[in-house]
């Protein structure tokens, strides 16, 4: 990346997510609608940032909960993540702050980092005043990664079911009222491509907690730490 | 193909189980070894006979081993101390040699254990000869000793080598041989005396203990033998030995090994077949196999190990199973939409409605009732709670003519009342396929490792020259991956369902 570049990122960047550190904390509050900020999440402060030391990705893009009634299984879940909600819902990488609209309804893309191994979705939309259970959640996130990777996998858990995706291919879904576990679906061998990959989710939770993790772990099933996530698309 | 004829293909392609397939007639055999891929015995008989086999499942008799040697009999130094027979031989790999020990009785207890030298087990290669090696040891005719079935031993916390001889007439011994030569390593010392009335003896170790197994019983009387393995253990080579009861096998200890057991009566003359990678094996003869006649056969089975001490496993036998992985406690099953045992319905309030307990039982979930909705195709395979389902119940059947393992043949996996078939794909990954061809992709090894549990391996997997496992890369994922010992990752459970 050359000079420039990186400064046009850094602004892209350093000011939505001073932006989003209001909603974890005071502006919540203030509005009327939320309940105080999310204990285990905080808005990024830095352009990138590294994978925990267990290798799980902490920085996400997570849209405000669609509201979502019926089952959690296989057929119940794939029919809703595939349903058309707001528009390139499979390949847009939004910007903190962006809005869509679904079903009437302005819902709000938020940057946060997780202070844990998992993302607390629970704490995320409690503390936004939004739904939490019986709710869809959208998240997307960047990995760069400094070379081509082959051989590698995806592996999540989440409460509830949830479908993912890199670079815009589906990897692996995992159905039914769950808990979170680490490494609970893992995706086929698939190849991270040097620079950024986009990784996307869709986690549908039916009540009680709800959150995920994920992380990327090589041949031998070691976690993959030497890479970066952002939340910006382009170099 | 028509169904029909596909189904009788299919038949006729199912194996029965039995002890080893082709000729795997033997007495007395040695430690099974094997050589560039090949697996070896040798056993009681005229010349001492050797028995082949290419995968350690199909066995053939390959001729003799005197005609190699000089003279083409015990050497007279051997006959001289013991006496014409050649039995109960056993054999070790020692630097670039192999050290072959057999049993040269006169008049018991009139009898000596000879040595021959060779560097290969292969008949067919050049460097393949033995040499007459001499008396190793030999009982007078007098002494509390008999001089037959040689048991040997190497240590792996020293590398040293040893011997252990003797039958019924006295005692079993243990002496101390030169890794170099084959022969003693201090001729001059005393035979340490380790156990009594027994036979075939042989030491093993493991994690600080050593193990002799040995023989008691009577044998050489068919369905009549009463042979069976027992064995003691010591924290040193030289003994006691005790069994699990404390009693040394100098005054007669021996915990139960192995003993008759469905069709096959009298088993004797353990062996150990260390394949690596924690699978261990071990060989046996059965006096009499009621499947062929009562005659005495080789069989190989698995070797597991519980609380100290080694436990004979079985063979894997044909059925249904579910498939249960170690590390994750789930099931493998096709990626299908589930449908709970008895359909989907209301239970009521907690406990059920009414006062009464329901009268209805609910029928066992299958194939038939459930599979209409499941894709016609290749299905994706996962890991999921086991909840009785008839996409997480599988058959296992044992395929006959497309060879086997050490002990066992190849089996097809496929969904229980169908013919959908479990594979490894190009990808290091598995699928069901819609109908059993027994491509090698089809076909799976089931080895129980030594706590019981079982590796499970696709025959072959195109594209990859490494063998590959049933692992479960997560808790809902299923794969190939190279087996690990060290992991409950590629570690199952095959429980009835």
């Amino acid at each position: 990346m050359n000079t420039r570049r990186r400064r046009r990122l850094l602004r892209l960047i350093v000011p939505s997510v001073l932006g989003s550190a209001a909603l974890f904390s005071s502006a919540a509050a203030q509005t009327g609608t939320g309940r105080g900020p999310a204990p285990t999440l905080a808005a990024p402060k830095s352009p990138a940032k590294a994978p925990g030391v267990e290798g799980f990705i902490q920085r996400w893009l997570i849209l405000e909960p669609i509201p979502m009634k019926g089952q959690l299984t296989d057929t119940a879940v794939q029919t809703a993540v595939k349903t058309d909600y707001f528009p390139n819902q499979f390949i847009v990488m939004p910007q903190h702050a962006d809005t869509v609209t679904v079903g009437g309804s302005e819902l709000r893309w938020h940057a946060v980092d997780t202070n844990g191994y998992n993302v607390n979705l629970y704490h995320f939309a409690y503390a936004l005043g939004k739904p939490t259970s019986n709710a869809l959640f959208w998240a997307v996130t960047v990995v760069n990664s400094p070379r081509e990777m082959p051989d590698i996998r995806l592996a999540i858990g989440s409460n509830a079911a949830s479908v993912w995706w890199v670079n815009g291919k589906e990897v692996i879904g995992i159905y039914n009222d769950r808990q979170t576990v680490i490494d609970d679906g893992v995706s086929r061998r698939l190849t991270l491509q040097k620079g950024p990959n986009i990784v996307r989710a869709a986690i549908i939770n039916g009540g009680g907690a709800t959150d995920f993790c994920a992380r990327f772990l090589d041949r031998e099933y070691r976690p993959i730490k030497d890479i970066t996530v952002s939340l910006a698309d382009r170099q | 193909m028509t169904p029909r004829l596909l189904a009788a293909v299919l038949l006729v392609l199912v194996a029965p189980l039995s002890a080893l397939d082709g000729d795997p007639r033997i007495h007395d055999p040695s430690t099974v070894v094997v050589h560039d891929g090949r697996f070896y015995t040798f056993g009681t008989g005229n010349g001492l006979p050797i028995s082949v086999s290419d995968d350690g499942w199909t066995w053939r008799r390959a001729g003799t081993l005197m005609p190699a040697i000089p003279g083409g009999r015990p050497g007279p130094e051997v006959i001289a101390r013991g006496g014409n027979n050649t039995w109960a031989p056993d054999v070790i790999r020692s630097g670039d040699k192999y050290f072959v020990y057999y049993s040269a009785p006169g008049t018991q207890p009139k009898a000596a254990i000879g040595l021959l030298v060779g560097r290969t087990l292969d008949p067919n290669s050049p460097d393949y000869k033995w040499e007459d090696g001499g008396p190793v040891v030999w009982s007078d005719g007098v002494e509390d000793s008999n001089a037959i079935d040689p048991g040997v031993f190497r240590d792996p916390t020293r590398g040293s080598l040893w011997l252990t001889y003797g039958s019924y007439f006295g005692y079993i011994r243990l002496v101390q041989l030169d890794p170099k030569t084959g022969q003693r390593l201090h001729p001059d010392a005393r035979p340490v005396n380790i156990a009594i009335n027994s036979e075939a003896s042989i030491i093993i170790y493991r994690d600080g203990w050593y193990y002799l197994l040995v023989t008691h019983g009577s044998c050489c009387a068919g369905a009549n033998s009463s042979y069976n393995i027992r064995m003691g253990r010591a924290k040193s080579v030289t003994g006691p030995f005790l069994d699990n009861m404390g009693i040394d096998m100098l005054q007669g200890g021996g915990k139960l090994f192995l003993s008759s057991g469905g069709r096959y009566i009298g088993p004797g003359h353990f062996g150990l077949l260390d394949l690596g990678d924690g699978v261990q094996k071990f060989s046996c003869h059965y006096e009499a196999d009621l499947d062929r006649g009562a005659v005495s056969v080789l069989d190989i089975r698995p070797l597991m190990w519980r609380d100290g001490w080694p436990v004979a496993g079985d063979n894997f036998k044909e059925g249904t199973y579910q498939i249960e992985s170690v590390r994750t406690g789930t099931a493998l099953e096709l990626e299908v939409q589930g449908m709970p045992v008895g359909g989907l319905r209301g239970r009521g309030g907690r406990g059920g409605r009414g006062d009464a307990v329901p009268a209805e039982v609910i029928s066992a979930q299958n194939a038939a009732d459930v599979s209409a909705s499941w894709p016609a195709g290749t299905i994706n395979l996962r890991l999921s709670p086991y909840m009785v389902q008839a996409q997480q119940k599988w058959t296992i059947t044992p395929v006959a003519k497309v060879g086997g393992y050490p002990g066992s043949p190849y089996f097809k996996i496929t969904i229980a009342g169908t013919d959908r078939a479990l594979a490894a794909t190009e990808d290091r990954d598995l699928v069901t396929l819609p109908a059993f061809t027994a491509g090698a992709e089809q076909l799976w090894r089931i080895d129980q490792l030594t706590d019981g549990t079982y590796r499970v391996m696709p025959k072959s997997v195109s594209n990859s020259k490494e063998p590959l496992a049933l692992s479960a890369a997560g808790s809902s994922t299923a794969t190939l991956d190279r087996f690990s010992a060290d992991s409950d990752r590629q570690r199952w459970l095959l429980k009835t369902p």
